[in-house]
């Protein structure tokens, strides 16, 4: 059998691509993300691809878009028992692909639409916080029910992956039929396993995302941090600790993202010493309070949101990033092409410094 | 000879170049093909667009114009040749270079001239108009950088950590400002006209390839950076 994610070890290379409207005007049809990513085929090995779309279910804006694959008809029994018990169910139905020769063994995909249930005693008793009960419910259901994992779980927002060449993975799933304020996309190079569909990038929790390439040296220091939070770190794979890690910081925390790249990516201590004073005292309260969340080893990621994203490379820049803009459009990639691909005649390409991040918000 | 670049596979637009029956293949709108030039003989390629990865690895007895920018390792162990570009550069610009000579007109990205090396008559030479990102020449054993700091002003064009685990070669940088935090095992001083007899030769053609003036190259000091005596690494690769 398959082994998953989490039972072996798979370092990576990986291409990321990044393009968001800061008018938040949703323009972007999906063929152009896909047409971005191919044109970085050679970082990939076919062994995962996968796109993140925000901004694409606007008649459901108000619903959890919950994407589910499952490994069988038990599973999405079990699964859907569970749901109906908690939530109301809006909608429900496949996810659209196409037959694509390329994209094989696929697992049964489902999409629901889903309003959380509370009952009015957790209502009178102001014990409802929402988006922790979604992440209970994703970590329940990945955990607990076999065969049935939930990998995407945010409002207005969708991630789209499988085992293939990105390029194929849009193909397969229909992305010209999507239109988005922002897509992140990207495209996977494990080299030890099989790969496995839950384990192609994006990984996601509510509304954030992570594409990431590269291959992070503080993972256990990270993991054994983090799962004191009640994080579980199931795929043991470096995007699934950064995106907790940014659940944790962010949604916990209560931090911006201009602080969390300080925290995962924080200046040497060299750097902090010629601070001003005002800086260098927040900078070394960040270090000392959330060592442990410090991201060592080669990374570029794109955190996608709500509203917009945030791209990152690690504080070396042991990985290429390079980010332009054009008419109200923004492009973050590994590679020049592949923002040249859907924008040719974009001018002042530069690359952000190791450790700088790149956030972008919409006009809303 | 014209080569139509958008569209095609890398494998199979290096397998059109090497097949070219010309001494100069031109190729159109080009975009991210990699190994562009590598295993290349006896050729001129002018290139427009975007060139991908290792544009010029292992070059050797060929040159190569970019009207465009480039992407990451650039020259990545070239022999010999020369690679000019009109635009800028990505990391590790000039990896490990052992020969020939590089120019680029704009920037360059992180640790460019990476493990740049030297022998006898080997001699490689990277020329970068504008700034570079942090880790230039990081474990440089031999050659010559050059960073003409054209458009920066009050700072030094490096980024940080200029020169990490350097033990051999040299760097040249232009700039109206010493080196700020300098690593302690480099030798920095200013430059006196006739110490940029070496470059000279170089600096000349970056001025005629990107149509600047020579009088606008000198009108700011230069800094040569090499390594400090006592330096454990400086015998354990060649003895340079």
């Amino acid at each position: 059998m398959l082994k998953k994610e989490g039972e072996i070890r798979i370092p990576s290379g990986c291409a990321i691509s990044g393009i968001i409207n800061k008018t938040g005007e949703c323009s972007i049809n999906g063929s152009s993300i896909v047409k971005s990513i191919a044109h970085m085929h050679d970082r990939s090995n076919g062994l995962g691809g996968g796109f993140a779309g925000y901004g694409i279910y606007p008649e459901y804006a108000d619903q959890y878009a919950f994407h589910v694959f499952y490994e069988d008809m038990t599973a999405r029994e079990e699964t859907e028992r569970y749901l109906d018990r908690y939530f109301e169910m809006v909608n429900l139905s496949r996810i659209p692909t196409r037959k694509h020769p390329r994209i094989k063994d696929e697992p049964q995909i489902w999409r629901y639409f889903v309003n959380p249930i509370f009952t009015l005693l957790q209502e009178e008793q102001e014990e409802i916080d929402e988006k922790q009960f979604i992440v209970e419910t994703v970590f329940h259901i990945n955990t607990f029910i076999k065969g049935a994992y939930i990998f995407s779980s945010g409002k207005n927002m969708g991630v789209f992956k499988a085992v293939g060449f990105p390029e194929d993975v849009g193909e397969f799933y229909r992305l010209e039929e999507y239109d988005a304020y922002s897509w992140t996309a990207h495209g996977r190079y494990p080299t030890n396993t099989p790969g496995w569909w839950g384990g192609a990038h994006p990984f996601a929790l509510l509304d954030y995302s992570i594409v990431h390439n590269g291959e992070i040296s503080s993972y256990d220091a990270n993991r054994r941090f983090i799962e004191m939070f009640d994080y579980k770190c199931n795929l043991q794979t470096d995007t699934e600790v950064i995106t907790y890690i940014i659940d944790y910081l962010n949604r916990k925390q209560g931090l911006n993202y201009e602080n969390i790249a300080k925290i995962i990516a924080a200046p040497f201590w060299e750097e902090i010493k010629r601070m001003p004073e005002a800086e260098a005292k927040r900078i070394t309260l960040f270090r000392n309070t959330f060592a442990s969340l410090l991201i060592t080893g080669p990374f570029s990621i794109i955190l996608g949101f709500n509203g917009g994203f945030m791209a990152l490379n690690d504080r070396l820049k042991l990985r290429s990033m390079v980010t332009g803009e054009k008419d109200n459009i923004v492009y973050i990639a590994s590679e020049e092409c592949a923002i040249r691909a859907i924008c040719p005649d974009i001018e002042n390409i530069w690359a952000p410094q190791g450790g700088e991040p790149i956030i972008v918000r919409v006009n809303r | 000879m014209i080569i139509e670049g958008k569209d095609i596979y890398f494998a199979d637009l290096n397998k059109a170049i090497k097949q070219a029956d010309a001494s100069e293949v031109t190729v159109n709108n080009i975009i991210g093909q990699r190994y562009i030039g590598s295993g290349v003989q006896g050729k001129n390629l002018i290139l427009h667009g975007t060139p991908g990865n290792a544009l010029g690895a292992y070059l050797d007895n060929c040159n190569i114009t970019v009207y465009g920018n480039v992407q990451d390792a650039v020259g990545d162990t070239m022999n010999n040749g020369e690679i000019i570009v009109h635009g800028n550069g990505g990391d590790t610009l000039g990896y490990a270079m052992r020969g020939g000579v590089i120019y680029v007109k704009g920037n360059g990205g992180y640790r460019v001239g990476i493990h740049m090396k030297e022998y006898q008559e080997n001699k490689p030479v990277l020329v970068v108009g504008g700034r570079v990102g942090s880790f230039l020449g990081e474990y440089q054993a031999g050659g010559i950088l050059v960073v003409l700091g054209l458009g920066v002003d009050n700072s030094f064009p490096t980024g940080n950590y200029c020169g990490t685990g350097m033990h051999g070669g040299v760097m040249y940088i232009r700039s109206d400002v010493p080196p700020q935090n300098p690593l302690p095992h480099l030798l920095i001083r200013e430059c006196a006209r006739e110490d940029l007899t070496e470059i000279q030769p170089f600096i000349k053609n970056y001025c005629s390839y990107f149509n600047i003036l020579e009088a606008d190259i000198f009108n700011k000091p230069f800094y040569k950076i090499t390594p400090g005596g006592g330096n454990h690494y400086n015998t354990i690769y060649a003895h340079n």
